[in-house]
């Protein structure tokens, strides 16, 4: 499986250790997402509240938690959609994400499947992975951009891994719901992200579909963080190595599945009380 | 407004003149015979003869001395050539429309040579005016008293003074009273005494009148060799003062009276905004035929008018209810026919309903013809409210305000306190619950399209009384709704109020600098400005809901 | 039955792109080497009035990028068309020279009437005629720039955006009707003489500017239509129907926004200095939001999001407009009202959307 990731990202960037440009990222301390104290509040009510969350560099972490315990919240500011109230997130030891809007914050190096698959029903399959490959994304560069062939094969590797080849040059809109999840993982992997928050990326899958997401999601690690936001614990516990579970907008607690699933806490968050 | 106070005063004493004929028409009043003797006498005796019926008639109280003296000056007072009766004549281009001075009853109109007139002499006319000024002031009417005063101003001299010095004292009304004051102080102003001057002064500068603006100015010019007009120094610095002072309150004033046309420009703006408010902020439909409702509105309370032409206050009064019925059934049956169709397509129902507006203009203009109706103004809404010389406020622009902050009140009360109130703001903030507990959502979509379009149509009734009625009645208005929505911020009633209160006066203090079309035009810059800044207005509905 | 859907799409779209070019070089030919009696002669007031269709098909197609394609209802589109024709219409000013009425070297009429002195700054270049055809373009393309840079970086959207472009028109109207404006206030710019020093009501010189607006008109829909192809144009097509999510792959909406409208915008301007020679006035009220609202009725009723379908819906609603208004004024207003209705109730997909669905039925 390992190579799954290789065909796509031959070329990786290596993190570099040595002296940064500006702006640039830095992972040098570790944690490659940094969320210090940060709350949200709607009219009143709590989305987050003081959350603080450290994920390092190729780590995969899940994030689970019943509903409105603030996971999506905590994407939406991670992502630029949702400005806190207070707190700090940083992107490596320098990059302010606080500064940065939705694009920016795209560009460098941050993607989101959303849990709801949100694929362009308009264009082709083709053309929604075409949209999310890593380019130069202004306006003029992108009146006068030529796929070139590498791009093109690039676009094919992740149409394979997807399953969706045979759909290439079908609109989106025909998709089932699980074809659609396929899709927004595709454009995750086709803009190359350092970090990938995944918001429940299993809904509407088979039984198969759901192991090959799995597969993919660990042959990712390493090179990429990964965020997954899941309610399947079935399906947390056969990827994840660190759980981190949020109740009313906080961490409530940190460890593997087994030490998770054991805390009283957690039990009493998920079975009432 | 800008009629010179002194020809509106005549205006009124004419007006009231006519209403104390038409009072003795209706109530013949049995005559004394010294009365009648005196009339006699003024009718058919000779000159020195005359004078003393006057006087006589002067002691007499009679409802009918004023008509008949005040004809008397005019040369209006005939004796007929046939029957040698005593008549009052108007002129009315061919000859004249006579009345009986004795019992007041209408005779009819006759040629100009059947009559023939009551002569004076000078002595006689200045007689006449005093005996004139002391009935009127001591009139039942105030507005009579005080038309007196200000005229008697005129041409005082020590008997007139007298006369007013006696009446200042009695007088009740503090109107009167006041115009007294001010009269005899501008005459203790012309007082050898320089101390009277003085105090004259001093209180004269507490005073808002013209007069005495123009008096005090008068004394602070330089006639044509250079010369001040008053020599005395010290009476010029101290005159000098009293005009800053004066016209640092005559800026107050005007700045009152800018924020009241303001606030009534507002009142407008809210009265058509708070109907597209319901319609777009609660139910997130985009009425372009709102402007059109107001129009059918304004159309009601025409036909109304023509269906009661006596009863003009009434008719729009009955217009109000019949008004918001019509607008509001037509806006009933555009939401059935077809917004339902497009709820969640703001953009299809923006152009389904800009079809109706058109189609609403033209039916209008088809019906009743392009060119403007002409809405008259019941009596009790025309004129205006005289608080002092330098501020009077317009009774339409006033009654609009007070009936817009009614319209809210009474708006803002069926949305909490009634069943469709509740049902209206559930159904807004969640759609899906609402008719999952039971609310059919389809007939409260309905009815608050009907409120709203109803409210649209109460506002053609006021709009009716400000504006031309025409088919481009809700053309003019439709951005300018809008936009006052908008600045408030969607779906929050409050905030269409203070919107639309803040952008009239805006618009009004704007004027003077910048002319009406070019503050049109800031304020609308501003408004897209604005929208920039804060996409969701001044008051912005927060939270999830908010996202959708 | 895609490659149907395809094949038919191209089909309506080679149907018009051949009915524009046999309109383009047909007539003006016929008009050129045809004397007046001939029975291939078009008379003056055809060839206006083709000639004004055309650019209306422009401005319908130009509005239909920004809204079929963006997802921007625009009602204010107009403003731009009037802005292209107020700098055309300022150029065929200076032409008129000395033979105003009042006959000033300098001043154009209605500035003598206003017993101004000298030519406002604004109006200085206009003489060249390349610095006017600058200005048609300039001149909305800037006011698209800076309003488009305003509201699309402040994210208002949907029907807010729609009222304030309305808004941005009426304000418009507002400041041209004024005097103090110079640019002519309530009667506008008119009496002109010559273009290019041709004599504007010359048969030659309509056929010619007949020609330039078909040939125009060709031109602005192959670049479109090269446009909606690239990836931007498939960015903005993803903007339309996902905004938020396209802002998450890491474009800049806004700028894509901007751009797919200040071009827009330009075509706009093109069209309103096309058509002002050939109607020989621009006055305020192609300001009026009505008028922006009928572009709107135009792409609607030919179909949004298909280019060709905008340049059907102005011809078909502008030809019904020529022969309502001509027989039955009054019923004209009822008629676009139920247009309005019809198409947004009935029809989304407009004449282009009914024929593709009567072909399709055909084919199967």
């Amino acid at each position: 499986m390992k190579t799954f990731a290789e065909n796509l990202f031959g070329e990786d960037d290596k993190l570099k250790s040595s002296v940064l440009a500006d702006g640039e990222l830095d992972t040098r301390h570790g944690p490659i997402l940094y969320m210090e104290d940060v709350s949200v509040s709607f009219d009143g009510f709590k989305a987050l509240n003081k959350l603080s969350l450290y994920i390092d560099a190729g780590e995969l972490r899940c994030v689970i938690g019943p509903n409105g315990a603030g996971k999506t919240t905590m994407m939406d500011v991670i992502t630029g959609k949702t400005r806190p109230d207070v707190g700090s997130v940083f992107f490596g030891q320098t990059i302010d994400l606080l500064k940065m809007d939705e694009p920016a914050i795209a560009q460098v190096g941050i993607g989101r499947k959303f849990q709801k698959p949100s694929v362009f029903d308009a264009l082709t399959v083709f053309e929604n992975l075409e949209l999310a490959l890593k380019a130069d994304k202004r306006t003029w560069q992108t009146l006068f951009f030529r796929l070139s062939g590498e791009q093109r094969d690039r676009i094919g590797a992740v149409l394979e891994t997807v399953g969706l080849s045979a759909f290439a040059k079908e609109r989106a809109g025909i998709l089932s719901h699980g074809q659609k999840q396929w899709l927004e993982i595709g454009m995750l992997l086709m803009q190359e992200p350092k970090v990938m928050l995944v918001d429940e990326p299993i809904a509407g899958m088979t039984h198969q579909e759901i192991e090959r997401t799995a597969e993919l999601l660990l042959s990712l690690q390493g090179e990429r963080s990964l965020v997954v936001v899941e309610h399947d614990m079935e399906f947390v516990r056969s990827i994840a190595k660190k759980v981190t579970v949020l109740h009313e907008g906080t961490v409530l607690t940190e460890g593997t599945m087994d030490e998770v699933q054991n805390d009283p806490r957690v039990i009493q968050v998920y079975l009432g009380g | 407004m800008n009629i010179p106070p002194l020809t509106r005063f005549h205006h009124v004493l004419a007006v009231l003149m006519l209403v104390f004929s038409l009072a003795a028409h209706s109530d013949p009043i049995t005559a004394s015979q010294p009365w009648l003797d005196a009339l006699n006498s003024l009718k058919q005796g000779s000159m020195p003869e005359r004078e003393q019926a006057i006087m006589q008639l002067a002691e007499i109280k009679d409802a009918h001395n004023l008509a008949i003296l005040q004809a008397l000056l005019d040369g209006r007072l005939f004796t007929t050539k046939t029957d040698t009766k005593l008549v009052i004549g108007i002129d009315n281009h061919q000859g004249f429309d006579i009345s009986d001075a004795v019992s007041g009853a209408a005779l009819g109109a006759v040629d100009h040579d059947a009559l023939s007139k009551i002569n004076l002499t000078n002595k006689m006319r200045g007689t006449l005016r005093k005996i004139i000024g002391e009935l009127e002031l001591s009139a039942d009417d105030p507005a009579v008293r005080l038309a007196a005063v200000k005229a008697m101003a005129k041409e005082a001299d020590d008997r007139v003074l007298d006369l007013l010095r006696g009446r200042a004292d009695k007088e009740a009304d503090p109107a009167v009273k006041e115009a007294i004051k001010v009269t005899l102080l501008l005459q203790d102003m012309d007082s050898p005494d320089k101390a009277t001057r003085i105090m004259a002064i001093e209180a004269l500068k507490a005073k808002n009148s013209q007069e005495v603006v123009n008096r005090l100015n008068a004394m602070v010019e330089k006639d044509e060799s250079g010369e001040f007009v008053e020599p005395d120094e010290d009476i010029r610095n101290l005159a000098k003062a009293a005009l800053i002072n004066i016209n640092n309150r005559l800026q107050l004033y005007s700045s009152v009276e800018t924020v009241f046309f303001g606030l009534s420009l507002g009142a407008v703006l809210v009265l058509s905004a708070i109907g597209l408010a319901i319609t777009f902020g609660v139910m997130g439909v985009i009425n372009m035929a709102h402007g059109e409702l107001m129009m059918l509105g304004a159309y009601t309370t025409y036909v109304m008018q023509q269906l009661m032409p006596n009863h003009l206050g009434i008719s729009v009064l009955l217009a109000i209810p019949a008004a918001f019925v019509i607008s509001a059934l037509v806006g009933i049956a555009i939401e059935r026919g077809i917004i339902r169709f497009l709820y969640g397509r703001p953009l299809e129902t923006l152009l389904a309903t800009f079809g109706v507006s058109l189609i609403l203009q033209q039916s209008v203009r088809s019906i009743f013809s392009p060119l403007n109706r002409s809405v008259a103004t019941p009596e009790w809404m025309s004129g205006s409210w005289q608080i002092n010389d330098f501020l009077s406020l317009t009774w339409n622009r006033f009654y609009i305000l007070v009936f817009c902050l009614l319209v809210f009140v009474l708006l803002l009360q069926i949305l909490k306190r009634t069943r469709l109130g509740l049902e209206v703001r559930a159904v807004a903030q969640n759609r899906k619950m609402a008719k999952a507990m039971g609310i059919p959502t389809a007939r409260v979509d309905a009815m608050t399209f009907g409120l709203g379009s109803g409210i649209a149509g109460v506002a053609g009734v006021a709009l009716s009384q400000i504006t031309n009625v025409g088919p481009n009645l809700g053309q003019a208005y439709i951005v300018d709704s809008f936009m006052v929505v908008v600045f408030g911020g969607v779906g929050n009633l409050l905030g269409t109020l203070v919107a639309g209160f803040s952008l009239g006066i805006a618009n009004k203090f704007l004027e003077p600098f910048a002319g009406a079309v070019l503050a049109k035009i800031l304020v609308l810059v501003f408004i897209i400005l604005f929208i920039q800044k804060r996409p969701r207005g001044l008051f912005p509905q927060k939270g999830r809901a908010a996202d959708s | 039955m895609k490659l149907l859907t395809l094949a038919s799409q191209d089909k309506t779209c080679t149907t018009v792109l051949m009915a524009l070019a046999a309109v383009t070089f047909i007539i003006p030919l016929c008009n050129l080497l045809t004397p007046a009696d001939s029975p291939l002669h078009f008379s003056a007031y055809t060839v206006s009035l083709i000639g004004k269709y055309l650019t209306f098909a422009l401005l319908g197609m130009s509005l239909d990028l920004v809204w079929g394609y963006c997802g921007i209802l625009a009602l204010g589109h107009g403003a731009f068309f009037a802005l292209g024709g107020y700098a055309m219409g300022m150029y065929l000013m200076r032409q008129i020279g000395t033979r105003g009425v009042y006959g000033d070297p300098l001043l154009p009429d209605f500035m003598v009437f206003l017993n101004w002195k000298e030519l406002p700054w604004y109006w200085l270049g206009f003489d060249h005629f390349g610095f006017a055809l600058l200005m048609v373009l300039l001149a909305p393309g800037i006011l698209a720039f800076v309003f488009g840079w305003l509201a699309f970086r402040s994210r208002v959207t949907g029907v807010y955006l729609s009222i304030i472009t309305q808004a941005l028109t009426y304000a418009l109207l507002l400041a041209f009707f004024r005097n103090e404006m110079g640019f002519g206030g309530n009667n506008g710019l008119t009496d002109f003489k010559d273009i290019l020093g041709f004599n504007i009501q010359s048969e030659a010189v309509r056929s010619v500017l007949l020609f330039l607006s078909g040939f125009s008109l060709i031109g602005a829909f192959l670049l479109c239509r090269w446009i909606v192809n690239t990836k931007l144009g498939r960015v903005v097509t993803a903007i339309r129907d996902q905004e938020s999510r396209v802002r998450f792959l890491g474009y800049r909406v806004e700028m894509f926004k901007l751009w797919i409208f200040v071009f827009a915008a330009m075509l706009a301007g093109v069209a309103g200095a096309l058509y002002v020679p050939q109607v020989g006035i621009i006055n305020p009220s192609e300001f009026t939001p009505l008028n922006s609202l009928e572009i709107v009725v135009w792409v609607a009723m030919g179909g949004r999001g298909t280019l060709y379908g905008a340049i059907i819906g102005a011809v078909v609603v502008n030809y019904g407009k020529t022969v309502l208004t001509g027989l039955m004024p009054e019923i004209w207003l009822f008629t676009l009202g139920a247009v309005f209705i019809v198409i947004t109730l009935l029809l989304p997909d407009g004449i282009v959307g009914l024929l593709r669905r009567k072909l399709q039925e055909q084919h199967a």
